[in-house]
């Protein structure tokens, strides 16, 4: 598998957006296709290692998912993106397809709230369980009071 | 054609020294009033011998031992929390060795009369760093090292960071620097043990001491 074939592979896929000349090779999915694109990054394109997912807040225009897989033998990597809708905090799970997805995963719903639907165990990784709100959202100020520390 | 100077655009800042000054009023911990925790019978027994004809002479005498054997074996609790420790460990080790003024690490807050907060204490964290100044017996120093321990230092506005361990802990000593260097941290070590010199007789803390406050 090299990376103009993965590209070539990833354009069939219909409602796959691909960046054309991107590098990192760079998808925009919609959400019903989340779990399936990345089956298909895993099974056929071979990018075994799930590098990193976080999230992107556009303020008015909804949070962006950005995942990053990675094929450390054929050395390129996929960068997923899906847009979920203004207002809307739920998206699909990738545990299913792969384990490295998990805390990745909840530190995204601790930082951002987005809630993964499928996910075996979604709490809070980072902050502590009584926190209220999710300080990486562009709505929440740095100043909010944490009693009785600050 | 004329060419202008640049004009310096400097960006206003998040607070007025004022109010921030007020807001460390408002949040600083101070110490009881009452003092520390201490032995209301041997408070008692020094306070008869004091009154009585010449006693004063006897208890100024054994003040003075007494302060001076508590400022002579300051142990402070290994406890490091961030970039700070690592400074606080140069401090300890061999190089400038503050075993010579005999302050020992030792990694049981109960045997201990000194906490260094090395570094940056997080909302997280804070429950933690008041649960081991609890475990210490009285009369407890803090050392509050680093700007992170001082006011939050850089990550000030942060989402998760205490600005200023003097929220949680009453502060003796303030060192600045980030980190600040074994020689800072040194010279707050000798100007925390000027102030245990002046420890006074019923265990109430020193009168504001010029050195040091």
């Amino acid at each position: 598998m090299t990376a103009e074939r993965a590209r070539e592979l990833l354009a069939t896929v219909g409602g796959v957006t691909v960046a054309p000349d991107a590098t990192p090779i760079k998808v925009h999915v919609l959400p019903e296709q989340w779990v399936d694109v990345a089956r298909l990054a895993k099974d056929t394109l071979g990018c075994a290692f799930f590098n990193f997912l976080t999230a992107i807040d556009w303020k008015a225009e909804g949070l962006e998912i950005v995942a990053w897989l990675d094929n450390l033998d054929a050395k390129f990597a996929v960068e997923m993106r899906m847009k979920i809708a203004p207002g809307e905090t739920a998206c699909p799970s990738l545990v299913p397809v792969y384990r490295g997805a998990d805390w990745m995963e909840r530190e995204c719903f601790d930082m951002f709230g987005v809630r993964f639907a499928g996910h075996p165990d979604l709490r809070r990784i980072l902050l502590a369980d009584d926190w209220e709100g999710h300080p990486l959202l562009k709505s929440y100020a740095v100043d909010t009071p944490h009693p009785p520390y600050r | 054609m004329e060419i202008k100077p640049p004009v310096p655009q400097i960006p206003a800042s998040f607070w007025k020294s004022v109010k921030d000054l007020q807001e460390w009023e408002t949040h600083h911990k101070r110490r009881p009033e009452t003092g520390d925790k201490h032995s209301s019978l041997f408070e008692q027994v020094t306070e008869g011998i004091h009154s009585f004809p010449g006693g004063f002479a006897l208890t100024t005498v054994a003040d003075g031992f007494f302060n001076w054997a508590r400022k002579s074996s300051v142990w402070p609790v290994s406890f490091g929390l961030a970039c700070c420790a690592i400074e606080m460990m140069a401090t300890f080790a061999s190089r400038f060795d503050v075993e010579r003024l005999g302050m020992v690490p030792w990694a049981s807050p109960r045997h201990s009369d000194l906490m260094i907060v090395s570094g940056t204490v997080t909302i997280k964290m804070a429950p933690m760093l008041e649960r081991i100044y609890d475990q210490m017996p009285d009369p407890k120093w803090v050392v509050s090292m680093g700007s992170c321990a001082n006011s939050g230092g850089p990550f000030r506005h942060g989402y998760h960071v205490v600005k200023g361990v003097d929220r949680v802990v009453p502060v003796d000593v303030y060192v600045p620097g980030c980190p600040p260097p074994p020689e800072s941290l040194l010279n707050g070590l000798l100007l925390l043990q000027d102030q245990i010199s002046q420890f006074r007789r019923t265990g109430q803390r020193a009168e504001p001491n010029e050195k040091v406050d």
